[in-house]
């Protein structure tokens, strides 16, 4: 028992109190600063240099639903291209990931377009099922860590559950492969209404790095209502919880 | 005589496509039963290339103590895809010549087990279906079947396990994978960006980003000639050995939560956590996606993260001995662990077994000795080997390597301090050498990575092959739960930890 002691004594407190306003490190890649100053030319530089077309070559705006956070297009021009050390990237609209030449203002959910039920019944209380489809591990075990001493999301009331049957929404990671398609579409059908879809990690938003690939199939994605999109190769931990925390209503 | 095969002493390596010797099937034949009668000889690499008018078949085959790499081939034309099967005198090649009948419909005559792999979406049959993967059965009314998956129970990736039960015992478990399959190899042709390439690489599985994009990048510095200066040699095997000790904390972790250890699962946790932050300290991102690069590097190491990187192993080794101590002596967690999931050295051996699941099995395969890379090539390097083949060899494995893997890092920073420091930034507008084949091997935490690609006149990639270590050991996860209690399935299962992503590309 003694040795246990010890052990707990050198382990210390390892959760982290505010969730909200967790510090990370400066180099952490969170929501993107594009200079207003951005010109046409820088524009192009940028747009070319990066792999998942995430920035409009028009515009210069940059879709953080798309991008993977390689920060090339920030190390290419630092003065014109910031990623802050901001993780609270999680939106219900897709439209509002994508972020415009001086824009600098916190990434939020829209109030008025959460559903009704989904506050109402899952504040309190939310299980979620997970369904890798097509992920690389990272994003899942990101989730994982979610629910470890350090985040320990179940202070909420927020787990992951075994079962479909005793989940209130599904959490999908991963471009969603042909071959994982039909599995995804039995595991939600198998959740009792009402149940929310939350996406998670860049490849599930839009394909990312894979959006062209032959092997994938889409459809549930473009079918189905999304309640939350929690952007990030992988989705830091704080990311999933400061987007959960919002649509819930949880302060 | 025509040259039988190639022999070569350098990894990554790159030679041009003709250099390959090409033999009748019966050499080729000749050349892998004959090399793989010596326990020390592994094949690494063995598929196909679609030429005009023929399949082109390249095989690889390592030795753990010479350091060579052989490499031979064999063309096959198109009306003639049926050959005799390796895989009776040398069963490890059971998983190629699958592979190569999937993908391009070769027969193989006396295959005992031809069965589908991945189910890729350009596989030769397309009749051949996830819903009708051709599952070994036994009638008996003793027996019955259990079905687990493609979704499991926890946070994890999607596989289907068939059990075949007498009771509570295991007498038989089949794997159906391919749920993963997002067209990987296909990718690396069509996207003709360099970054984009990298950033590929580290999505091969993600847990082992760092293992994959070195692949990647010295494959790629082989190929483009590009000058890697000693210090950013150092950095990447830094970044692999913290990505080791990162996945064996949490692995732990995780093997203690499948026995309801909570005091050891809880603090492993934090303690990886404390690993993947000081990773996300140097580059940005927890599991060192954007770490490596070919040519150079956009996070060079610094005096701050090496201080930082060295007291915080200081503090999370030996915070984690001495968890690990209390773990390891608990009668009820070796109760757990200790002759469950046995896999022999025989079995590994003739699996083809690589990194982990070989190493606790007596046998000391470990690319860092036996083809080192990068940096390894100037270390004094020696395996870590555990003989018992079981659960309990394989978390105690994982201990001797963190501790091993943190003396490693401490070693290499001192060597980096003296070095003189070349700040590159990555190159990404390489020429590669035309009409050549590379070869590109790395020990990842899983084991060996092995990474290989042809060029075509103009020096474009027009085939790249990518072999995790997960594609040798599913099998070895599977004889591993024979005559098991099935509840015991979750701790061999989490002691192998194999990627599927890695295995479905």
């Amino acid at each position: 028992m003694f040795r246990e002691l010890k052990i707990l004594t050198h382990h210390g407190s390892q959760y982290i109190k505010d969730l909200r306003n967790q510090p990370v490190s400066d180099r952490f890649r969170g929501r993107p600063v594009i200079s207003s100053d951005i010109n046409e030319s820088d524009i192009e530089i940028i747009s070319a240099i990066c792999p998942v077309s995430a920035i409009n070559d028009r515009d210069g705006s940059l879709d953080i639903g798309k991008c993977v956070f390689c920060g090339e297009c920030s190390f290419c021009l630092p003065e014109k291209v910031k990623f802050l050390k901001d993780y609270r990237i999680a939106v219900n609209r897709r439209e509002d990931l994508i972020i415009k030449p001086g824009e600098d203002k916190p990434v939020r959910l829209d109030k008025s377009s959460i559903r009704k039920e989904v506050r109402k019944l899952f504040k309190n209380a939310l299980k979620l099922r997970q369904v890798s489809a097509g992920g690389d591990n990272s994003c899942e075990m990101e989730l994982n860590a979610t629910g470890n001493v350090n985040f320990d999301f179940g202070r909420y009331g927020i787990e992951f559950v075994a079962s479909p049957r005793h989940a209130d929404g599904i959490v999908i990671t991963g471009p969603v492969s042909e071959n994982m398609a039909e599995a995804l579409n039995i595991c939600y059908e198998a959740v009792p209404d009402p149940k929310i879809i939350v996406l998670v990690g860049t490849d599930s938003i839009s394909g990312g790095m894979f959006s062209d690939s032959q092997a994938l199939n889409r459809k549930f994605i473009e079918e189905h209502h999304i309640d939350l999109y929690i952007p990030g190769n992988p989705a830091h931990p704080l990311t999933f919880i400061n987007g959960v925390m919002d649509l819930l209503g949880i302060d | 005589m025509n040259q039988l095969y190639s022999e070569i002493f350098e990894n990554p390596f790159t030679i041009g496509i003709k250099e390959i010797p090409v033999v009748d099937y019966d050499v080729f034949y000749n050349n892998i039963s004959g090399m793989l009668s010596d326990q020390a000889n592994h094949c690494v690499a063995y598929y196909g290339v679609e030429v005009p008018g023929y399949l082109k078949l390249i095989c690889c085959i390592v030795n753990d103590k010479t350091h060579s790499i052989r490499i031979f081939s064999t063309h096959l034309i198109n009306e003639k895809r049926s050959v005799k099967s390796l895989t009776s005198a040398c069963p490890q090649l059971h998983i190629f010549e699958r592979e190569i009948h999937e993908n391009f419909g070769v027969e193989f005559e006396g295959h005992p087990w031809l069965k589908p792999v991945r189910y890729p979406y350009n596989r030769k049959s397309l009749s051949a279906l996830m819903d009708n993967y051709p599952f070994y059965e036994i009638e008996s009314e003793e027996l019955h079947e259990v079905g687990v998956g493609p979704v499991h129970a926890g946070v994890i990736e999607p596989g289907h396990f068939r059990f075949i039960c007498n009771g509570e015992k295991v007498l038989h478990l089949e794997i159906q994978l391919g749920y993963q399959h997002r067209g990987i190899e296909k990718l690396f042709i069509h996207k003709k960006g360099s970054l984009q390439k990298c950033i590929l690489s580290e999505s091969i599985a993600g847990d082992t980003s760092v293992g994959h994009s070195l692949a990647h990048s010295q494959l790629i510095d082989s190929m483009g000639d590009l000058e890697i200066s000693d210090s950013l040699q150092i950095e990447r095997c830094i970044g692999l050995e913290l990505e080791r000790i990162a996945v064996h904390i949490g692995d732990t972790a995780a093997l203690c939560g499948d026995i309801a250890y909570q005091l050891g699962q809880v603090v492993c946790e934090a303690l990886r956590t404390e690993i993947i932050n000081t990773t996300q300290f140097w580059c940005g991102n927890r599991f060192g996606k954007g770490l490596v690069r070919p040519g150079g590097s956009n996070f060079p190491m610094s005096d701050i993260i090496a201080d930082k990187m060295l007291k915080m192993l200081d503090d999370a080794v030996t915070r984690f001995s001495e968890i690990a101590g209390r773990i390891y002596s608990m009668p009820s967690v070796l109760a757990r662990f200790e002759d469950i999931g046995q896999v022999t050295r025989d079995q590994a051996l003739k699996t083809g077994s690589v990194g982990m699941a070989a190493r606790t099995c007596g046998i000391g395969r470990d690319l860092r000795g036996s083809h080192p890379f990068q940096y390894f090539k100037k270390l004094y390097f020696n395996p870590v080997i555990n003989e018992t083949g079981d659960v309990l060899a394989r978390g105690m494995l994982r201990v001797k390597e963190i501790s091993e893997s943190g003396r490693i890092i401490r070693e290499l920073l001192g060597f980096w301090k003296e070095k003189k420091k070349f700040e590159h930034p990555p190159v990404y507008n390489y020429l590669l050498k035309p009409e050549s084949f590379s070869l590109s091997m790395a020990e990842g935490w899983r084991g060996e990575i092995c990474h290989s690609a042809i060029t075509d006149e103009n020096g474009n990639i027009i085939h790249y092959k990518v072999k995790d270590p997960s594609f040798h050991n599913w099998m070895a996860l599977a004889l591993a739960v024979r005559n098991q209690e099935i509840s015991d399935f979750p701790v061999c299962n989490k002691s192998f930890n194999l990627s599927y992503c890695g295995n479905d590309l």
